[in-house]
């Protein structure tokens, strides 16, 4: 303001210059006041509905870990079991242990007669506990004719009921537990011969129509083959594509075209890759349905594009000073790939595959195309066998009435969860560790 | 085209101006082109670089007119001039350096020992372990001190065993006048040495292929005076054995180090003699104007 004042537009005087400094000053004040609270209230929504969705899932599924046993004296009767005392594993493995449970019940509650009553009385014990008693034998034959006390796996009413979701004031008509069975588990309340224990069975089994025998060990081996089909494919081809492109092809109209495409693909529904590996590998190429190696196949053109826009903005925001220093060392294009740029951009590209790969794990919809949504009881054992995924379970679980499937669909979302909350610290984790600084 | 014309004239030698005598013009050599000449005298007696009529394109746009001069052997060149002035895009052409920007186009003749280094069975690979750089802005590689230095006798295979690889890192960072402040710390990173530190470890990298020629893009421009002085003290030291080509912007630098100076103005050639004469007696109005600083 040293200068001159010429002509009529005098500036105003100093005074005058304070004094709306000073006016706006307030406004200015307020304006960032009022930004400041906008964005706290988005994130308090935010919170407040993340906090929502955990605690729903969690107080829902969190009972799902535990399950309820009945102790029962089982006595392995020789005659039932092997009538003609050949320690045969075969007539063994064919013996009637449903048998040993029924007596084993009645032997609690030996006043119960007629058919009905005991069969209701048999009805508190899973279906699955005949077969848990028969791979008991089968480990060690010389059970037979010793009684144990054993604890069986509770039906799934029984279960519901003990975790105190059925109304036992309800009439006996609406509940799916009866007066005496009531009667019973109240006793054996009494006497301590009814427990909760860990669900092992909840990641030990394949799906199931009875809740108390349902796992996710089937989906779970079902998402981990299709993933490791994803990393193996997508991986590879999505880092070679992604420094082809960057770093050795021309700039012209072909890779212009490519890039556009690249980036549209990101954008399809993932449906519609299910719907191409549909046509393409189960009707064209005539590969299994349901198949892990179909589901990871479809996947990997899903999680592609990802990888590779990743891949390239990793390899760009790598310093041109260091490619120009391998170069002018003599390096060949290769060489400054190899040896420096790449090791520096493997970090961000690993970082951008683990996240790809976390929205491959919770994805659904391309795998329903290409059968993933069937009910298969067995665990998958390699990349050909039927299987379905932890989110079509989820989904496959959320469909069926009883109250057991409803704790059991929460319990597998918060596994799901899990497993997505690991891949991103992972990723995190990677980057925090390797990221190199120049 | 702010190139004053001294005269106008259509007898032209660019079909061979190295053999074609240079005209004499009162006492001054003045290669003329078609529009425009170079005062000064472009040749020496015992040229490790022969440049003639190079020109450089960066897609439609042209960086370098027609420019020619010769690179004594263990002499230190100074290339001064305002920004945007061509100086680097030539320093980069004596190493092909400009091949990695895909627009840009060199024509004329550029010969390293009597050889073509645009020639078609020339590699690049080879020239550049020929011809060393180092950049405006220290760039180690971020791997360790001791992998620096070896990662060029390594790619180029000149060692075969441990210890003789050891022994020229030794070396290098000894030629470098780094050894003193890094034997101790040799797995270190090369990142957490200071700026003048790193821009020495640069040129041990460099020296380590023991190349003939090292281009030097202004070195210094990123280091605070006594990190320059180091430099410019190393650099009058490596003239033994290197012949070094050294772009810089401040005048002061390329009259203590160089032997020679070339002036640069809008891609042309303006004026190259010797330092001494250069800063002293320049003969051309723009080489006066700038090393009095009336603009640059």
């Amino acid at each position: 303001m040293n200068k001159p004042v010429t002509g009529s537009a005098a500036p105003p005087s100093s005074r005058d210059i304070k004094t709306i400094v000073y006016q706006n000053l307030a406004r200015r004040r307020a304006d960032e006041r009022r930004f400041r609270n906008y964005g706290l209230v988005a994130i308090t929504l935010g919170l407040a509905f993340v906090v929502l969705m955990f605690g729903n899932i969690i107080s829902k599924g969190l009972p799902a870990f535990w399950q309820t046993y009945i102790q029962v004296p089982i006595t392995f009767d020789a005659a039932v079991l092997d009538p003609q005392g050949s320690h045969d594993p075969q007539a063994l493995a064919s013996a009637d242990y449903s048998a040993l449970v029924r007596s084993g019940m009645h032997q609690l509650f030996p006043n119960v007669e007629g058919r009905l009553p005991l069969r209701a009385l048999g009805g508190l014990i899973s279906s699955d506990a005949a077969y848990e008693l028969q791979r008991r034998v089968q480990d060690k034959p010389e059970l037979l004719g010793s009684t144990q006390p054993i604890w069986l796996l509770a039906s799934a009413a029984v279960d519901t009921f003990f975790k105190g979701n059925i109304d036992r004031t309800l009439p006996e008509a609406e509940r799916p537990i009866k007066d005496n069975q009531i009667e019973w588990l109240d006793q054996l309340k009494a006497t301590g011969k009814i427990d909760k224990h860990f669900n092992a069975v909840l990641f030990q089994n394949g799906d199931s129509r009875e809740p108390e025998q349902a796992g996710i060990r089937g989906a779970l081996m079902g998402s981990f083959f299709t993933l490791l089909v994803t990393f193996l494919l997508s991986f590879p081809i999505g880092v070679a594509t992604a420094v082809y492109l960057e770093e050795f092809a021309p700039k012209n109209r072909w890779t212009d075209i490519i890039e556009v495409n690249i980036n549209n693909l990101a954008a399809v529904p993932s449906i519609v890759f299910g719907l191409l590996g549909l046509a393409v590998f189960i009707n064209f190429f005539g590969l299994p349905r349901s198949a892990p190696l179909v589901g990871g196949l479809v996947l990997s053109l899903m999680t592609l594009p990802v990888i590779i826009i990743a891949g390239r903005a990793a390899l760009t925001s790598v310093p041109p000073s260091i490619r120009e220093a391998a170069l002018g060392m003599g390096a060949s294009k290769l060489q400054m790939v190899g040896h420096h740029v790449l090791p520096l951009a493997l970090p961000g590209m690993l970082t951008g595959s683990i996240i790809g790969m976390a929205r491959a794990l919770g994805e659904s919809a391309p795998l329903l195309m290409i059968g993933m949504i069937a009910f298969i009881v067995d665990v998958p054992k390699n990349f050909l066998d039927p299987a379905t995924v932890l989110p079509v379970q989820i989904y496959l679980w959320s469909d069926l009435p009883e109250r057991a499937f409803v704790e059991r669909t929460s319990a597998a979302i918060m596994v799901l969860l899990a497993f997505m909350i690991l891949m991103n610290g992972l990723a995190i984790l990677l980057r925090k560790r390797f990221e190199r600084r120049w | 085209m702010s190139t004053t014309v001294l005269e106008t004239q259509t007898v032209l030698d660019q079909a061979s101006p190295a053999s074609a005598p240079p005209r004499q013009k009162s006492s001054v050599e003045v290669t003329d082109y078609n529009n425009r000449q170079t005062v000064g005298k472009i040749t020496v007696d015992n040229p490790k670089m022969i440049c003639r009529d190079v020109d450089v394109f960066y897609g439609a746009k042209q960086a370098i007119r027609k420019v020619g001069l010769d690179i004594g052997a263990n002499e230190v060149i100074a290339f001064i001039g305002p920004s945007g002035c061509g100086k680097s895009t030539f320093l980069r052409c004596l190493n092909r350096m400009n091949d990695t920007i895909p627009s840009s186009r060199v024509t004329g003749q550029i010969m390293l020992d009597n050889e073509d280094i645009y020639a078609r069975e020339i590699d690049v690979v080879q020239l550049r372990a020929r011809v060393g750089m180092v950049f405006q802005k220290p760039n180690p590689f971020p791997k360790s001190i001791y992998e620096n230095v070896a990662y060029g006798p390594r790619i180029h295979g000149m060692v075969n065993t441990k210890a003789e690889l050891d022994a020229l890192v030794h070396d290098s960072l000894e030629r470098a006048g780094l050894i003193k402040e890094v034997e101790k710390r040799m797995q270190e990173p090369g990142t957490s040495l200071s700026g003048g530190q790193q821009q020495r470890l640069c040129i041990a990298r460099a020296i380590a292929v023991n190349p003939e020629v090292i281009l030097m893009d202004e070195p210094c421009s990123a280091l605070d005076p006594i990190a320059t002085a180091k430099i410019e003290e190393l650099i009058d030291e490596l003239r033994e054995n290197y012949t070094i080509v050294i772009v810089t912007h401040s005048m002061q630098q390329a009259a203590r180090v160089s032997q020679r100076t070339a002036y640069f103005h809008l891609g042309d050639l303006i004026e190259i003699g010797d330092t001494d004469q250069i800063f002293t007696n320049p003969r051309h109005k723009l080489t006066e104007d700038y090393i009095t600083g009336r603009f640059g």
